[in-house]
């Protein structure tokens, strides 16, 4: 954060990206849990998420960003019927 | 409309001359919902476009509300903004107001006064830019067609001036001045040019070179401190209004300040008053003048911010003034107007007697005789030094 004198003013951000540095992870009630073993790797919860939170790798759907996921589940709704991979859990459960 | 000059002097209503004025400006957008009385503006203004007078983008909207949201994106975006609307049009535009001002948008707005619902009413009052005044915009009332020609010019440079950079309204009153050809002097195109220079935004949005974010939310470790930022530039708005009003005054020979004063010098009792009723009370105080009396006139031209020290110190050695509203703030306590007046007053060592009249509501004609009248009660309370009534409506 700039010295509070120096802010930009009218609240203006200059710097791209840096809602990266926001860690909303902390907001979670639930938290996304994945069962590789059904997961087709269709990518409709990375289009779906929110946060950015669904971390992919070489085409495939390997978990979740927990620092920023923030537990709103909807990968979870999003997954298509047949496949059903993600549950949402009590985050201190 | 063409319009034609004989010796630098031409006939034009309040409205034609501000759509007059932002062809002259040539803005790069105007987003506008034309509404009664300011509709000619947005009018006129789109046949300039659509003709080819001018460059501006010109965005047509379903409200208000997106009216003044486009101007946001667009001033964000790094153009230079422009648009007009009254009454219920900027009641609709509340929410973005406030946003305007907040991200420091410098987007000019005229605002052809005119009375707020309920009970529906077309005519001129100051309900809808005194409804305003806390928005964070910067107010110039405006008295004549000329007057209001000119400070729209002075307005783009106030807003672009970079110890400001806040929004600002340029207020006129419906009917009397918006639809009332005055003769008026225009500037020639390349002067005004030269006067406005360009406009070059700090941070633009369309700068994708250096990619900035617009509106981001802020919490209670931040909040406080935009808003004290743009409390002190509107403060400091004070000294550029008048900067700027001198500097227009040197190039084309009308000068403009924070305020007008007319024969208070030696007043005994004054009357304060916005816009056009001022020039009524002029006539009310030649004839009182004649007769021996010591009366005069202030007319804030400033509103937002609120010159309160110069104020002071022209009313200083009043002894009784009637401060005239044309909007009532509902509190009970009178108008706007005169409650700023009198506060402001309250640091003098001496000082004069204060009264509230609200007068003119929803177009009401507003007579000499009623200045008169205001005037002969003010100096009966210069001769005894009591008030008999505080607060009251005239004009009934
Ligand atoms: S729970 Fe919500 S935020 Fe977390 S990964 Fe799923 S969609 Fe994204
Ligand atoms: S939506 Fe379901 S199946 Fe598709 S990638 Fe995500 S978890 Fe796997």
């Amino acid at each position: 954060m700039a010295e509070k004198k120096n802010l930009p003013i009218g609240g203006v951000i200059t710097e791209a990206g840096t809602a990266h540095e926001y860690v909303t992870g902390g907001w979670r009630k639930l938290k996304p849990l994945l069962d590789k073993g059904k997961c087709t790797n269709c990518l409709i919860c990375w289009v779906m998420c929110p946060d950015s939170a669904i971390v992919v790798q070489d085409g495939k759907m390997i978990g979740f960003d927990m620092e920023h996921c923030k537990g709103c589940g909807i990968c979870a709704e999003e997954c298509p019927d047949k496949v059903k991979a993600i549950k949402m859990e009590e985050e201190a459960g | 409309m063409a319009i034609t000059m004989i010796k630098g002097q031409v006939g034009l209503t309040g409205n034609s001359a501000i759509a007059y004025a932002m062809k002259q400006i040539n803005p790069d957008v105007c987003a506008a919902y034309p509404i009664t009385p300011s509709t000619q503006v947005v009018e006129e203004f789109s046949s300039y476009v659509a003709d080819g007078k001018v460059d501006t983008e010109f965005i047509t909207v379903e409200s208000e509300h997106s009216a003044m949201s486009a101007c946001i994106g667009a001033s964000a975006a790094g153009a230079r903004v422009m648009t007009a609307t009254s009454s219920q049009g900027l009641a609709l535009m509340w929410e973005m107001l406030y946003i305007a001002s907040g991200m420091r948008l410098p987007i000019v707005l005229t605002d052809v006064n005119r009375a707020l619902s309920a009970p529906i009413n077309i005519h001129c009052d100051h309900s809808d830019s005194m409804g305003a005044r806390d928005s964070g915009w910067i107010q110039i009332y405006s008295e004549t067609v000329q007057e209001a020609y000119d400070n729209l010019f002075q307005a783009v440079r106030i807003a672009e001036n970079e110890k400001v950079l806040l929004p600002v309204m340029v207020c006129l009153d419906g009917f009397i001045t918006s639809h009332a050809i005055e003769n008026i002097s225009l500037i020639v195109d390349d002067d005004i040019k030269q006067f406005i220079g360009e406009y070059k935004a700090q941070h633009p949005l369309l700068d994708t070179d250096h990619p900035v974010t617009y509106g981001a939310m802020t919490l209670p470790d931040t909040y406080i401190e935009f808003k004290r930022q743009q409390s002190e530039a509107i403060a400091r708005a004070k000294d550029v209004v008048s900067e700027i009003g001198k500097e227009f005054g040197n190039r084309f020979g009308r000068e403009y300040g924070l305020m007008e004063k007319y024969k208070l010098d030696d007043a005994e009792a004054a009357i304060v008053i916005l816009s056009s009723a001022a020039g009524t009370t002029k006539v009310a105080v030649d004839e009182l003048r004649k007769a021996g009396k010591k009366v005069g006139i202030l007319r804030p031209r400033l509103f937002r911010p609120f010159p309160f020290e110069e104020i002071a110190g022209a009313l200083k050695n009043v002894k009784a003034v009637a401060v005239l509203d044309r909007a009532d703030s509902m509190s009970g306590f009178g108008g706007p107007l005169f409650n700023e007046i009198r506060s402001a007053l309250y640091e003098l060592e001496k000082r004069p007697k204060v009264v509230s009249r609200i007068f003119g509501l929803g177009g009401r004609d507003y007579m000499v005789k009623d200045a008169v009248q205001v005037f002969d009660e003010l100096l009966g309370i210069f001769k005894t030094g009591k008030i008999e009534t505080l607060m009251k409506y005239i004009t009934l």
